[in-house]
């Protein structure tokens, strides 16, 4: 019982990683239908933008937290004004190549700086301890970890769903010539959202950095996980990003635990999911259809 | 009001309005009949600013939009209606009536929208496209109204309907007009369109073929059915 749970919590903990990230590929392919293959190295930057500057300048991890997404975000923005905004009116299978390029492109520049081998990040000391749950102990950080993910999702949600900028990304997302027509301009909206998802991505990788190894392809081995969610869960579904990422990470941490015995069916998890939802539904679990235009 | 010359306008390589000239006054309501394919929708949607291949002139209280961005024209006073009725399935039906910010003098409140339509106030946490078809209809011609619009683009409001509904769309775009609504109005249902408009466009391959006033209408209705086609 209490391995069962310890595997259960560990499988919510890289849940947090896979919602927090494809809720930001989710955010961006619903405004702009691009699909960030860039995400993976921005949530890569994330962790080594926290690594760097512990290292060369002394910042403490929780002010990375917050300079290491806002930063991203706003390099983000004006890659999506300098590039991919050029591209969006063209075939999706361009700006598709172009964050491919891009990802090869920043992966390799952090590459030719600090090689491949990982670097250490140490926990932050706050949250160095565990945490005592009456029947096993978990390490403070993974719950930090858990529960600072879950916020960040309720909050994104909420902004969503209750206030009025949400409204505007929502028409836009669903119906962007009509929302035109009723006065609001979409395309200031885009940039914004587009940093936004990339901000999401660079938390993800400062929150990784104490727990993952930092390395210039951390983020290209999750990212493949990650588009298998954001599949199964309805490309540009929001909730269904959040849902699919927690559910995701549960399933992988209780294939790695009970289905050890069969090495092929547990590293190949994901996949097995993601094939059985799209031959269930072909647009996911919580996706739409797409509307006529 | 309205004021266009030489509207042209292409699909591809189809050209589908033919130097269209036409113009409605402040106040009026005018209608646009034709078959099928005569390019009536693309009329409205040109003077939207929603179709790409055009040229002429649309100028609206005599300025020359023609260069505008949809949603630039929408705040000129704009009111869009389309076709589908431009329904959010993830609005909510309070959502999908303030998400337009509101661009006219006198637009309508919320508490106006919803005592004039109870059946939206009914369901107005549901999504819009649980509605049904002639609830997604008042919906449409209420989000316009609240947005204050001063003239009104309305692509067949009536399609669709139950005569007691179609009813319900000819008061309210009546009310509107008494407000000093002006109203453009794509129709195939004569007998609606001589009920609420002042004057018609007929439309045949993209080109204006005659303009008629409501007692011309009415004299060669069954000419003009058969034209048609209905």
């Amino acid at each position: 019982m209490t391995g069962f749970l310890q595997n259960t919590f560990n499988g919510l903990v890289s849940g947090a990683f896979y919602a927090l990230l494809a809720l930001g590929l989710a955010v961006i392919f619903g405004m702009l239908r691009v699909v960030n293959f860039a995400h993976g190295a921005f949530y890569m930057l994330g962790a080594f933008g926290a690594y760097v500057l512990l290292t060369e300048a002394g910042v403490p991890f929780w002010a990375a937290l917050v300079i290491m997404p806002v930063g991203l975000g706003l390099l983000g923005m004006a890659l999506e004004r300098a590039f991919i905004h050029r591209l969006t009116r063209l075939d999706p299978l361009y700006n598709f190549l172009l964050t491919f390029g891009l990802t090869l492109i920043l992966q390799d520049l952090v590459k030719l700086r600090y090689g491949v081998q990982s670097s250490p990040y140490a926990t932050p000391s706050a949250l160095s301890g565990t945490v005592d749950f009456g029947i096993f102990d978990f390490p403070a950080y993974r719950v930090f970890i858990l529960g600072f993910a879950l916020a960040v999702c309720v909050g994104v949600w909420w902004v969503l769903t209750r206030t009025r900028i949400g409204m505007v990304v929502r028409a836009a997302t669903e119906r962007p010539e009509l929302t035109r027509a009723f006065g609001i301009d979409v395309g200031r909206w885009v940039t914004p959202v587009f940093g936004f998802g990339i901000g999401l991505a660079g938390l993800a990788g400062v929150l990784a950095a104490p727990m993952r190894a930092v390395n210039p392809l951390m983020g290209a081995d999750l990212i493949i996980v990650v588009f298998a969610v954001v599949v199964i869960g309805g490309l540009g579904s929001i909730f269904g990003s959040v849902a699919a990422g927690f559910g995701i990470g549960l399933v992988q941490a209780w294939g790695e635990a009970y289905l050890s015995a069969f090495p092929i069916v547990s590293q190949t998890i994901v996949f097995i999911v993601m094939a059985v939802v799209l031959l269930w539904r072909p647009a996911g679990l919580f996706g739409r259809e797409e509307a006529p235009a | 009001m309205l004021r266009i010359e030489n509207l042209s306008a292409w699909y591809g390589e189809a050209q589908v309005l033919r130097e269209v000239s036409l113009d409605v006054g402040a106040g009026e309501v005018v209608t646009l009949v034709g078959r099928n394919g005569a390019g009536k929708s693309t009329l409205l949607r040109c003077v939207m600013g929603l179709h790409a291949g055009q040229r002429g002139t649309v100028e609206l209280d005599g300025r020359d939009v023609g260069k505008l961005p949809a949603h630039r024209r929408a705040r000129l006073g704009l009111g869009w209606v389309p076709d589908d009725r431009g329904s959010y399935a993830t609005l909510s039906v309070t959502e999908n009536l303030t998400l337009p910010p509101t661009v006219g003098p006198d637009p309508w409140s919320l508490e106006r929208v919803y005592e004039a339509f109870p059946a939206l106030y009914e369901r107005r946490e549901s999504a819009a496209t649980m509605l049904s078809g002639g609830e997604q209809q008042m919906l449409a011609l209420a989000r316009v109204l609240r947005m204050g619009a001063r003239l009104l683009l309305c692509d067949e409001p009536t399609e669709g309907l139950s005569p007691l509904l179609v009813q319900q769309v000819g008061d309210l775009l009546r009310e509107a007009k008494k407000h000093g609504v002006t109203v453009l109005l794509v129709e195939q249902n004569l007998h609606f369109a001589t009920g609420v408009a002042d004057r018609h466009y007929l439309l045949a391959e993209g080109r204006v073929v005659e303009a008629m006033e409501n007692s011309e209408v009415r004299s060669r209705e069954r000419e003009l059915l058969s034209y048609l086609g209905i």
